[in-house]
Parts: C-alpha cells; sequence; structure tokens
C-alpha cells in the first residue's frame, strides 16, 4: 500500500512514449550539433583561427544576403535528393551510401540521352522529361542493383553500393574521356554541351533552379509514401525486424529492391538537375561529394523525408559559405570537411543517449521513485 | 599482342601486384585484427588517407621516411581507437560510425595536407632484387619496398599468434561469442578496443606506404576507396592473415592492369581498367556471400554478416 501512496504525486506530469519519442528526436541531434560546433571551435583555436569569425562568416556567406540564400538553396537542392536517397532505405534497415555513383551515372545519362535529342532538333518540352526519365532510370537501376544483391545474394549493401559508386564513375570517365568526348572540351574532357535551349532556367523570380522545387516536392511525397501507405509500413516493418516480415507474407525482396530504386531515382534526378541547370554537360564537376554529404543529412533529419529539408539547407549553407571562409580567413576549403567530419562523429556517438536521457523516461509500472 | 608485348605485360603486372598489394595487406591485416574481435571498422578508408598525409609530411619536416612511417601509424591508432572507444557505448552502430571515420579521416587530412601537395618528401628506398637479371623490365619490377616484407612477415605472425598465443585465443573467444568471453572474466570492450586501435595503427602505415612509395605523392585523389576494398578482401579472405597476402596480391594484379597495358601502347579504355579492382571486389563478394566455407569461419559476433 505504500508502494501505491509513494507512486501518486510523481503520476501528475507524465509524457506519451510519442511525444518523448519526438522530443527526443530534436533534442539529441541539436545537442549533438551544439557540441560538434563547440570542439570546431576548439580546433580554430588550437589553429588560431577566431570561431566567432567562422562562424558569422558562415552565417553571412549562407544567409547574409538574397544572393547567399539563394546559393545556399541553390546547393541544397542536390542534398536534398541524395539525402533522401539515403533516408528511404534506410527505413527498410538498409545503410546505402552510393548516392554519389547513381548522382553521376544519372547525370551522365541525362547528358548522353541529350546529344541526339538536341542534333535531332526535338524540342525541349519533350527532351528534357526524357533526360530526366533517364536519368532516373539509371538511377533506380543503379541502386537498385545493391538492394537486389543484398536481399537475394546476401552481399553487404554498405560496400557493394560504395563499390557501384567507384565503378560508375570509372563509367563516365570511360565515355567522357573517349567515346563521347566533345573536341570542343579541351582542357576538362566533358560530353556534347546541351545548349541554351535545353539549359533550364531558375524558377521565377530567383536564380535558384528547379530541383529545389523537385526536392520539396519528393521530400513531401516520400513522407507520404512512409508513414500512410501500406508500402510504407510495411516497409518500417521490414526495417525493424525482417523475419516477422517474412513471416507476415509480405514480400520482403521487392520491398527491399522498390525502396533502393525510390533511393537511385532521387540521386538521379540530383544528377540530371546538375547537367540540365548547372554544368550544362557531363564532366568531372558531378563528382562534388554531394552523394557523401547527403548521408550526413539523413543522419542528422534521422530518415525523416520532411526533416532532410531543412537539414539539407543548412549543410547548403555551409558549402556555399565554404569559399568566404576560404578567403577571409586563409583556410583551405577542406576546412568545411573537417567540421562535417566531427559533426558525424558526434552525431553517430550521440545516438547512444536515445531512451536514456534521465528526465524523459517514461516511468515504467511497478517502478519507484 | 605479341609474346614479347606479353612478357612485358605479364611482368609489369607482377611488379605491379607486389607495389600495389602492399597498402592492401596492411589494411586488410588491420581489418583482419579489429573483425576476429567482432566488431567491423568501415572507416579504414579514412585511416589509409590521414595515415598517407601524416607520413608525408613527417618524411617531409623530419627528413626521415621511417619516421613519417611510424607517425603515420600513430596517427591511424588514435583514429581506430576513437573508433574503439564510441562503439562501446550503447546503441551506437560500429558501420554507421565506420562511414562518419571515413569522412572524418579523409576531411582531416585533406586540411593539414594542403601545404604537403607541392613539396617533395624523401621517400622510402626500395629493395632491388632483380639486378642481376640484366633486364631492365625484370629489374624494375623487382624493386621491392621493405614495406612489402614486413607485410608478409606480419601475416604469418598473425597466422601463427591467431592459433598459439594466449592473446589470440582471447581475441577470437571475444569475436565468436561474447557471452563466453563475459564468462572468462575478458574485458570484452577492452578487447575490441584495442583491436580496432592496432587495426588503425596497421591501415595508417598502409597509407605511409601510399604517400611514401607508390604513387609516392600526396594529393587528395591518392586513394580512391582502398580502405573499403581491403574491409571487403577481408571477408574474401575469410578471416585468413595468409589469404589476406593471396588476396591482396589479386587485387594489386587488377589494379596494376591498366598502368601495364599502357606500357606496351595500349591506352585505349585506360580509364575502364582502372574500374577493374572495383568490380573484381564486387564479384568477389558475390561469390564469397554464397560461399558456405566463409559462413562457417565467420566470427559470430560481427554485424555485418548477421
Amino acid at each position: 500500500m505504500t508502494v501505491v501512496a509513494s507512486d501518486v504525486p510523481v503520476a501528475r506530469f507524465r509524457l506519451g512514449l510519442g511525444a518523448i519519442h519526438t522530443i527526443e528526436a530534436i533534442l539529441i541531434p541539436v545537442g549533438a550539433l551544439i557540441a560538434s560546433a563547440i570542439l570546431f571551435s576548439i580546433f580554430l583555436l588550437i589553429l588560431g583561427k577566431s570561431p566567432i569569425t567562422f562562424f558569422s562568416l558562415i552565417w553571412t556567406g549562407g544567409f547574409g544576403s538574397a544572393f547567399s540564400i539563394q546559393n545556399t538553396l541553390q546547393r541544397s537542392a542536390p542534398l536534398i535528393l541524395t539525402g533522401l536517397a539515403f533516408a528511404i532505405p534506410a527505413r527498410i534497415g538498409l545503410t546505402l551510401i552510393g548516392a554519389e555513383g547513381a548522382l553521376v551515372l544519372g547525370g551522365f545519362a541525362a547528358a548522353v540521352t541529350a546529344i541526339p535529342l538536341v542534333t535531332g532538333g526535338v524540342t525541349p518540352v519533350i527532351g528534357l522529361p526524357l533526360m530526366a526519365i533517364s536519368a532516373m532510370a539509371v538511377g533506380a537501376v543503379w541502386i537498385g542493383l545493391a538492394g537486389w544483391l543484398r536481399h537475394y545474394r546476401g552481399v553487404n549493401e554498405t560496400i557493394s553500393s560504395l563499390l557501384l559508386s567507384y565503378i560508375a564513375i570509372a563509367i563516365m570517365n570511360f565515355f567522357v574521356e573517349g567515346l563521347l568526348r566533345d573536341p570542343g572540351s579541351a582542357n576538362k574532357p566533358s560530353t556534347m554541351p546541351i545548349g541554351d535551349a535545353y539549359r533550364i532556367g531558375p524558377m521565377p523570380g530567383t536564380s535558384v533552379h528547379w530541383g529545389l522545387a523537385a526536392g520539396l516536392v519528393l521530400a513531401v511525397a516520400l513522407y507520404i509514401l512512409m508513414s500512410r501507405t501500406t508500402f510504407g509500413f510495411a516497409a518500417r516493418m521490414t526495417g525493424g525486424n525482417v523475419r516477422a516480415a517474412q513471416a507476415q507474407g509480405l514480400p520482403v525482396g521487392m520491398l527491399v529492391v522498390g525502396c533502393c530504386a525510390i533511393a537511385g531515382l532521387c540521386a538521379g534526378l540530383a544528377g540530371f538537375f546538375e547537367v540540365a541547370a548547372v554544368h550544362g554537360q557531363a564532366n568531372a564537376s558531378l563528382v562534388a561529394g554531394y552523394g557523401f554529404t547527403g548521408i550526413l543529412v539523413a543522419f542528422l533529419a534521422r530518415q525523416n523525408p520532411l526533416a532532410v529539408v531543412p537539414v539539407a539547407i543548412m549543410f547548403g549553407a555551409l558549402a556555399a559559405a565554404g569559399g568566404l571562409v576560404q578567403r577571409r580567413m586563409g583556410m583551405p576549403d577542406a576546412t568545411v570537411l573537417v567540421l562535417q567530419g566531427i559533426i558525424f562523429v558526434v552525431l553517430l556517438t550521440s545516438e547512444t543517449f536515445y531512451g536514456r536521457i534521465p528526465f524523459l523516461q517514461a516511468r515504467r509500472s511497478g517502478e519507484r521513485t | 599482342m605479341s609474346s614479347n608485348e606479353l612478357f612485358i605485360v605479364l611482368i609489369a603486372m607482377i611488379g605491379g601486384a607486389i607495389r600495389v598489394s602492399t597498402p592492401f595487406m596492411f589494411v586488410a591485416l588491420g581489418e583482419t585484427i579489429t573483425e576476429k574481435s567482432g566488431r567491423i571498422n568501415l572507416g579504414l578508408e579514412g585511416n589509409l588517407v590521414l595515415g598517407a598525409m601524416v607520413a608525408y609530411a613527417g618524411s617531409y619536416s623530419t627528413g626521415s621516411p621511417w619516421l613519417g612511417v611510424l607517425m603515420a601509424g600513430c596517427a591511424g591508432l588514435v583514429l581506430g581507437a576513437m573508433h574503439g572507444y564510441i562503439c562501446k557505448l550503447p546503441k551506437v552502430n560500429d558501420i554507421a560510425v565506420g562511414i562518419a571515420f571515413m569522412s572524418f579521416g579523409t576531411g582531416l587530412a585533406f586540411f593539414f595536407g594542403k601545404p604537403y601537395i607541392q613539396p617533395s618528401a624523401p621517400k622510402l628506398e626500395a629493395i632491388l632484387l632483380g639486378e642481376w637479371t640484366g633486364n631492365t623490365q625484370i629489374a624494375q619490377a623487382l624493386q621491392v619496398n621493405p614495406l612489402f616484407f614486413v607485410g608478409i612477415a606480419l601475416a604469418v605472425f598473425l597466422w601463427w599468434a591467431f592459433a598459439n598465443t594466449r592473446w589470440g585465443l582471447i581475441l577470437r573467444m571475444t569475436g565468436d561469442s561474447a557471452a563466453s568471453a563475459r564468462a572468462m572474466g575478458v574485458s570484452i570492450d577492452l578487447v575490441r578496443l584495442l583491436a580496432t586501435a592496432a587495426g588503425g595503427f596497421l591501415a595508417g602505415v598502409g597509407g605511409a606506404f601510399l604517400s611514401l612509395y607508390y604513387p609516392g605523392s600526396w594529393n587528395e585523389g591518392l586513394s580512391s576507396g582502398q580502405g573499403l576494398m581491403a574491409v571487403a578482401l577481408v571477408i574474401f579472405a575469410r578471416w585468413d592473415p595468409i589469404r589476406c597476402v593471396y588476396a591482396a596480391l589479386l587485387f594489386g594484379a587488377a589494379g596494376a592492369l591498366g598502368p601495364a597495358l599502357q606500357s606496351i601502347g595500349i591506352s585505349q579504355g585506360y580509364y575502364f581498367f582502372n574500374a577493374a579492382p572495383y568490380i573484381l571486389t564486387l564479384f568477389i563478394m558475390i561469390a564469397s556471400a554464397q560461399s558456405k566455407s566463409a559462413a562457417r569461419e565467420v566470427p559470430g559476433e560481427l554485424s555485418i554478416v548477421k
């Protein structure tokens, strides 16, 4: 009886489990970001640089003016897409790090598709969708292959997807340096330029290309797909426990390959926009590390497609401000990489706090205070 | 292709296999130690790149390449120990942490490596084993770096130590069954921490070979995934140090295919042959994932094969 009596006053304030999960999912990543910023400040102080200058430059370079905001958004567009490319397979329990390859190969496929269309004089209204479709299809096949190997052949998807990335880059280099090299590209071997008619202009009133809109639409669509449909439920259930999903008769193989194909589709689309809106041709500039930053974006967003958007914008700002930091503080462009690395390590270390923050724990029945 | 050209390609590939295989060998041996303890470190790519940078910088500033090798090993040791420490925390996923260290290690290397791209540092000397033949191609192919022999000696030692020493037994027990290790009073976290740190040290030394011998300079495109391929290679070698050496030689030969063909004037498809090691790794992974003997020899605690 005494136990019951002592429990009563505690019961007046309790959070539901769902609320606790939400608070944790925000509190812990934000805490990790703050901890990373402190660690990086110490790193800067050791090097004799001012952390205050650094972070204020990041703010100026990322959000300080209309120009820098547009620059940030421009860079976050591919990050949204590659972040989604990591987040969706992660929901089904796969750690796929091959978005870089799917982006490169997708962009290359778009540029190659453009060659007969441009020389044949096909109108961009038909041509551009064809380029986008081929980019998405190639990306979907590329990442889908890693998923297929995982499910039907038992090949570790993390390693195979990264190997496929290197193979994708080699394939592009092989063609760009040889068969499909545009004779006009002397210093930097590239495919034939797609020409001004095929270039996707900026969205009205901005200088940001349409990739951002595509990223936003896909993020919302994939959020709905993963949390509000049968497919998403089945995928998340498979991610939770493959054997249970199989026992329930879910088509696990189809789900795995499907999620991977969606991931490849996103990454391939990012490649399409890089070619059609940014570079105008396929060359080594496509290998810009967007695929790898996307992994970090997805981790920080806790694999939630909607959360991918703000996180991608944050890393877009970091990339956009990189040049400013380089010029003003005399620091190498790899500074951003160090900061990203620190965030990455601290973030994964912070995983250990889930379910272990003392004041957030729901009291289990029978537990004394 | 005439028989003479075939001979040149073969010699170039043997020489290339010896040259290119050394970093694979070191990373693979390091990863074998780590995986034998039941943990996987996918981040050795980061150790390799950071090791390459530190070795080059160390050799440049001290004038002694061997001191550079040691410093590279220590840099790798620190990264490995950090990985080992973080992974002992509950709910932390060792594969994801590996990806993070891949990016952290390369980021640090690129950051501190900027001033060392231009200057030229003292390199490791090769042992000339083929001078007596009087044939320039053979002599060139048989310029072997001492680290190659260190790697082979290490492989033999590890093979012996895993089977015959107390430490080897504790390591294998921790990797096969955490429960029995705990029952024997072994601290699993400590064993895994030490195993990951040792693996990191060896990967750093492998990186030193890249920058101080072959290709023999520091730049940001130095490694491109060799550390990761070596991790895949360990699975193929079924966690056996001796088989790691064979596998590393095979990878070295695959990597030497492009340059070897170029040496007789076949430059068409150079970029395609550059992809040969990746494609080979992928096929090897497909083959070894199906193999029953691999399933028998895998350390029981390893998350990558569960």
